[in-house]
């Protein structure tokens, strides 16, 4: 199997976009939760290929920029005591939090590392045995895991100097958010492919249950996402919402359940602060009791100071699915890519990022 | 012959702050480095090297840190040579002499050092250029990563040829020597943290024997840039924006090699936006384009050589792409580090 070109076939393509349009007979609209599925939609001009009927909105699925201000703060203030070393997945960085961002507190003189993945964060705690190394534990149910395990890891070496600030989000519960808001009318789901290879697509069978809305699991290639939404477009013809998934290769309906074990041993649901939906309950991960001593929130004093939002930042309805980045005064004026203003333009997964790099005209 | 750095008899194997001193030590470096790149010139060792070159100068400085020094088909002194020739050869320039200067970190294994000097005389003596003039310092561990290395080129620009980012009209062809990419995957698959398996070697090259071939066919040759750091989009969006004018490339016609993109999508990068060493764009006159692909192709550089697009008129400054899905898509320049993906 030919890992890229065999799902970009443009042959391939034009029969789903024929099924497509045969089966759209009125007005819709779909979102896609996921960021990497807004990068592939707008990467690759999906959106040119569909009927104008069919309206495709971005969601809340970039772990960077629904990181609220008040978290970043803790982890800029953090990355500031001294002794102290930040490792972070690299967009985290350039996030600005109220007043600051990590990459400035690195040019002040903290010492914040970027990191591929959470053993890179142990190998700098063994390599620093005098500093205390803090990760950053942003991400969905996707990356959870994986810093579960690192955590599992630390205590088999027992190792004294490895904390975790804890971010992580839950993508089910958001969704129900976002749906109980009433604030967005969606007539289908495109879930998140990766979140999925973790979770399964059962957790999403409530949208179809309960909302009466068509569910289909995709993937990142162009053929991934016309399929999931021909998909749609096939269960709304015919009257139908239930969970499907077009992405057998990476999703089955149980999951993963040796990844979903490591992270409900060392995490437990907490309520959790989402950029433009503030706190929900039940949708984040904190430690559980017993692993407490790796937990950052708990084993440091700091000051993370008021927090603040800068004005006219929309990424907040951005990620609610209300806006999309042209309704923003600032996108593409003082908000871009090198300078900017929130973190939906700085993450390479963020709507704004999206839509500034691949550019479509009703944005421009 | 493998080359031998050798020194009065410390024991050690490693570069000490003495052999940049400008002492016996130094001389010994320096001596060893003549005996690699030996030519009239260099060998006076006078402060200044004394050159007649004639003609219309093209004249280039670079700075070279990539880490690591040594990657799949290539070093940095093999970098460090190729990346100033070719910057000669993107304004037609013949290549004559470098400068070399190297700013090593205290404790670098002498062996490195050897390999890295072997691979420049390699690369000088297939590219016809001469090193005339260079400088060695030492600076304390953790002060510099191993070695960096400057380089400085002097070219003379034949008659005739007018070669400038500045000169890509409405209506030229865009045409690109080969696959993109291949560099910074080669380099990236070697970088700690992220290392993969991979078979992929950096396309690190000498380019000026190619433009000249590319020259012999046609003087109608308007643009030549080599798309390194930031890859093809970027030094599109440069061409465009210096010449006022628009892009329009094809996503089918733009080499790639499978392993490359495949890499690409695994690290979630682009690979329009992945560094090359041995690669260049040209903005050619439409009717000329036929012939100068002739003599790419037979090129050793240039066989895989594509058609890949032309330059528009209507909103200077716009690069875009139609993609193989039939879908159209802006080309925007690189902003940042590109950095993997974390979810």
């Amino acid at each position: 199997m030919k890992l890229v070109s065999e799902f970009r076939q443009p042959e391939l393509a034009d029969g789903l976009v024929s099924s497509i349009q045969r089966h759209v007979s009125k007005e819709a609209r779909f979102m896609e939760f996921c960021g990497g599925h807004t990068v592939s939609i707008m990467k690759f001009g999906i959106r040119q290929l569909l009927p104008s009927t069919l309206t495709l909105t971005s969601g809340p699925g970039c772990p960077v920029c629904v990181t609220d201000n008040a978290d970043l703060d803790k982890a800029i203030a953090l990355a500031s005591l001294p002794d102290v070393l930040v490792a972070s997945f690299g967009d985290m960085v350039r996030v600005p939090g109220s007043r600051s961002s990590l990459q400035e507190a690195k040019a002040a003189g903290a010492d914040v590392r970027v990191v591929y993945s959470t053993l890179d964060a142990l190998s700098l705690a063994k390599e620093n045995p005098d500093k205390s190394v803090i990760f950053l534990g942003i991400g969905f149910e996707t990356t959870a895991p994986t810093v579960a395990a690192s955590i599992m890891q630390a205590e088999q070496e027992g190792l004294k100097n490895y904390y975790v600030l804890s971010l992580h989000k839950l993508c089910p519960p958001i969704i129900k958010a976002l749906l109980d808001s009433g604030e967005v009318n969606l007539q289908g789901l495109i879930c998140p492919g990766h979140v999925s290879t973790v979770i399964g697509s059962r957790p999403w069978e409530f949208i179809a249950r309960d909302y009466g809305i068509p569910c289909v699991v995709s993937g990142f290639e162009p053929l991934d996402i016309l399929q999931c939404i021909d998909m749609l477009t096939r269960q709304m013809a015919n009257g139908e919402a239930k969970v499907e998934i077009a992405y057998r290769r990476g999703v089955s309906q149980e999951g993963n359940q040796t990844a979903m074990n490591i992270m409900q041993k060392v995490f437990e649901p907490a309520p959790a602060r989402w950029r433009g939906f503030g706190e929900v309950a039940g949708s984040g991960l904190k430690l559980r009791p017993e692993f407490g001593r790796f937990d950052a929130e708990l084993n440091f004093d700091f000051d993370p100071g008021p927090t603040a939002t800068p004005k006219g930042c929309l990424c907040g309805e951005v990620l609610r699915g209300v806006k999309s980045p042209g309704d923003c005064s600032l996108f593409r004026r003082t908000c871009t890519p090198a300078n900017p203003v929130g973190p939906c333009m700085v993450s390479a997964e963020g709507t704004c990022a999206a839509y500034y790099h691949y550019g479509e005209d009703d944005v421009r | 012959m493998p080359l031998t750095i050798i020194t009065v008899k410390t024991m050690s194997d490693k570069i000490l702050l003495a052999h940049g001193s400008g002492g016996k030590l130094t001389h010994d470096v320096i001596r060893s480095f003549l005996a690699a790149l030996s030519n009239p010139v260099l060998n006076r060792l006078d402060d200044s090297a004394v050159i007649e070159p004639g003609g219309r100068l093209a004249f280039t400085t670079d700075s070279y840190v990539v880490q690591p020094i040594f990657f799949p088909g290539g070093d940095i002194g093999k970098l460090a040579v190729c990346g100033t020739i070719n910057d000669l050869a993107m304004v037609g320039a013949t290549p004559h002499y470098l400068s070399l200067a190297f700013i090593i970190e205290e404790g670098l294994p002498l062996s490195d050092l050897e390999r890295v000097v072997a691979s420049i005389k390699e690369t000088t003596a297939a590219a016809d250029v001469a090193v005339v003039t260079g400088d060695t310092k030492v600076v304390n561990r953790g002060t510099a990563d191993k070695l960096f290395i400057n380089t400085a080129g002097i070219g003379t620009v034949p008659s005739g040829a007018n070669i400038s980012g500045h000169n890509a009209r409405p209506g030229d062809v865009l045409i690109l020597n080969g696959p993109i990419g291949d560099h910074g995957i080669a380099v990236l698959s070697q970088r700690e943290g992220i290392s993969f398996a991979t078979d992929l070697k950096s396309d690190c090259a000498p380019l000026n024997g190619l433009v000249a071939e590319m020259l012999a066919a046609s003087h109608n040759i308007h643009c030549l840039r080599d798309p390194t750091r930031g890859g093809l989009a970027t030094t599109l969006n440069e061409i465009a924006g210096q010449s006022g004018v628009s892009i329009r490339i094809y996503e089918e016609k733009i080499p790639v090699r499978e392993e490359v993109s495949s890499a690409c999508e695994m690290l979630g990068l682009d690979p329009l936006y992945v560094a090359n060493e041995g690669k260049l764009v040209a903005a050619v006159a439409p009717g000329e384009a036929d012939s100068i692909m002739e003599r790419m192709k037979r090129h050793k550089y240039g066989q895989d050589a594509a058609i890949i697009g032309e330059v528009k008129e209507e909103n200077p400054g716009r690069v875009v792409m139609k993609t193989r899905l039939g879908t159209t898509r802006i080309i925007d320049m690189l902003v940042g580090e590109p950095l993997p993906r974390i979810c």
